[in-house]
């Protein structure tokens, strides 16, 4: 029951020639311990939704409630909301600000109110979960290179130990071993601690191998919200909102039109493979 | 000599911590040399920190050696007096398109780059449309940039850099941001530049399937140039790949699995089509000789 949004609009320029939603009626549960990805084109509301769900933004109208309370209640705690729902923001520039890496990570769980010890023991483990050893702790974050200046962002947020964990876009400049060490992290984290996770993401590939869920947003709005497989099927209106299907979708759709029956749902490379020896077997 | 050459490059950033101090080195590129040839498309691999946006830096002089040479077109770029000509001829397209756009109109953001080389004003608007033509954005010219989806401000972009009529583009990290379709758009966008204006690129890029159509791959690992060949040539090394943090498009590690498990694949496949042509060859082939 973690996560309850209701009807939520989010408008710009309320009152004026100008107004436009960038959030339209948008209604989503998120249950404790899932793992969703959230898709769609550049500007289709999803860094928005994510803004409102730790409280950053807050709804022109409609309702979020976590745990089963407003969080727009009277005397509802934001702060404490802040360290519960844990943001990664899309652009790490955003998040980072303080003049070396070790003391931008302390920054969350400082505002937690945890004692001095506490603060750099998760410090330094949230920084050695993301890969950044001893040698980045005193350099600037200013000076990272792109991939560094991104773990370093999601080092500063897993060091909250928030329940729920939503990363915008975490994997944007980082290389192959780092995109794969950082949502093999995510993964983990979700399976063995059960926290919840969302993820945004413009790869079709880490959200068909990695999410249980699938939340697409087009103008503002929710238009499927399904499994991977499920909403990967829609890959034709897909590509009409900007998205795509996986590449190995695309690779067993090339097989069908040449005569060969491979299951169409098929969407990683595991998959395709095991299939494909399938076939290959049985014609042997 | 193509167009960029570098050599033997060094590139180190020096911090001086004040509190000990002492100067902190960090060695970005440590003996780089590279010819690269006017008209090529080539892209830049690497993992994060391996050094790509230094080199790239260095291509425009927004950074100068710390040692060796690099060269646009003949000129040294730590040659001061031709560092104006240098950056007219090698312009860059970075990662975040917003903070790329500075005009409030597109139109306007696309004339900046000419109206600051002093271009006579009727010569920046022909640059201007040739531009967006260019580009595919010529609908939009009036348009507030802001109002844009993050592959056309990137489009525009590119467009503000091609009116400055550079005869190479160093684009890094271009489709970090994007969603799959303004990926599509800005890399087709650069390949028709390459292909119809025979401007040189180079991409610089963590999307592995992005640099099947280049002519050369370079790799670089920890500020050496580690590979360099062809894609079919550098995806055909799959596990010196990953050694490096890197990996291959989707497809070639399709094909790879399956030629580990016997099927008989030819090496180095990189597209969707080639993969199902010879896969359809070897399932419906055998089926028909089954059939028999
Ligand atoms: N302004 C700077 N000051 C000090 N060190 C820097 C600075 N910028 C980059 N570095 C360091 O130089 C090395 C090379 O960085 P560079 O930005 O060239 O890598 P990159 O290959 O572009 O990485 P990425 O894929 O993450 O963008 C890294 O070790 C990085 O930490
Ligand atoms: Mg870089």
């Amino acid at each position: 029951m973690a996560i309850e949004v209701k009807h939520l609009d989010h408008r710009y320029g309320e009152g004026t020639i100008f107004e436009q939603y960038a959030l339209k009626n948008v209604t989503l549960t998120i249950a404790d311990g899932e793992f969703i990805g959230l898709i769609g084109h550049t500007g289709s509301g999803k860094s928005t939704l994510t803004q409102h769900l730790n409280g950053l933004l807050k709804a022109t109208s409609g309702d979020i409630l976590y745990n089963g309370e407003s969080i727009y209640a009277e005397g509802y705690s934001m702060k404490e909301l802040r360290g519960r729902v844990g943001l990664v923001f899309q652009y790490p520039e955003h998040q980072l600000f303080e003049t070396d890496v070790f003391t931008d990570v302390c920054f969350g769980p400082k505002n937690l109110g945890l004692s001095e010890e506490e603060i750099k023991r998760r410090a330094a483990e949230a920084l050695a979960l993301v890969g950044l050893d001893e040698s980045f702790y005193k350099q600037s974050p200013f000076e990272l290179s792109g991939g560094q200046k991104r773990r370093a962002a999601i080092a500063g947020v897993l060091a909250m130990k928030p329940e729920v964990l939503i990363l915008d876009e975490p994997t944007a400049g980082l290389d192959p071993r780092g995109r794969d060490d950082i949502l093999g992290l995510v993964a983990r984290l979700h399976e063995e601690q059960g926290m919840t996770v969302i993820l945004v993401s413009h790869s079709m590939e880490d959200v068909a191998r990695y999410v249980s869920r699938l939340v697409v947003m087009n103008r503002g709005e929710k238009v499927f919200d399904g499994t991977p497989r499920e909403v990967f099927r829609h890959y034709k209106q897909l590509e009409k909102m900007g998205l795509a299907a996986p590449q190995i979708t695309y690779v067993v759709h090339a097989l069908r039109e040449r005569g060969i029956a491979i299951d169409e749902d098929i969407m990683t490379v595991e998959e395709a493979r095991d299939a494909i020896l399938a076939l290959w077997r049985k014609n042997a | 000599m193509g167009i960029i050459k570098a050599v033997n490059l060094i590139f180190d950033y020096i911090r001086h911590d004040d509190e000990e101090n002492k100067d902190e080195i960090n060695h970005a590129l440590r003996g780089v040399s590279l010819d690269i040839a006017e008209g090529s498309f080539v892209a830049v691999l690497g993992h994060n920190g391996s050094g790509k946006s230094t080199l790239a830096k260095l291509m425009n002089g927004i950074l100068l050696p710390t040692e060796g040479t690099i060269y646009i077109s003949n000129m040294s770029t730590s040659d001061e007096e031709h560092l104006w000509n240098v950056r007219k001829t090698a312009g860059m397209v970075f990662q975040n398109p917003d903070n790329q756009i500075i005009g409030n109109v597109v139109e306007e953001d696309v004339g900046f780059g000419p109206e600051n080389m002093g271009v006579p004003t009727k010569e920046i608007w022909e640059r201007v449309d040739e531009s967006l033509e260019a580009v595919g954005m010529t609908a939009y010219r009036l348009q507030s940039p802001n109002k844009l989806s993050g592959g056309q401000k990137q489009r525009v972009a590119i467009a503000g850099v091609m009116a400055m009529k550079p005869r190479c583009i160093v684009l890094d990290e271009p489709t970090a941001m994007l969603d799959p379709n303004g990926r599509r758009e800005v890399i087709r966008t650069v390949r028709e530049l390459n292909r119809q204006e025979g401007i040189t690129v180079l991409l610089i890029t963590h999307y592995m399937e992005e640099v099947i159509d280049a002519d050369r791959v370079v790799v670089m690992d920890g500020g050496h140039v580690v590979m360099d060949g062809t894609p079919k040539e550098v995806f055909s090394h799959v596990k010196e790949l990953k050694q490096y943090s890197l990996d291959v498009p989707q497809v070639t590690e399709l094909a790879d699995e399956l030629r580990a498990e016997g099927l008989a694949l030819p090496e180095g496949i990189l597209t969707i089509d080639e993969l199902a042509d010879s896969l359809a060859g070897i399932l419906n082939g055998e089926k028909a000789w089954q059939s028999k």
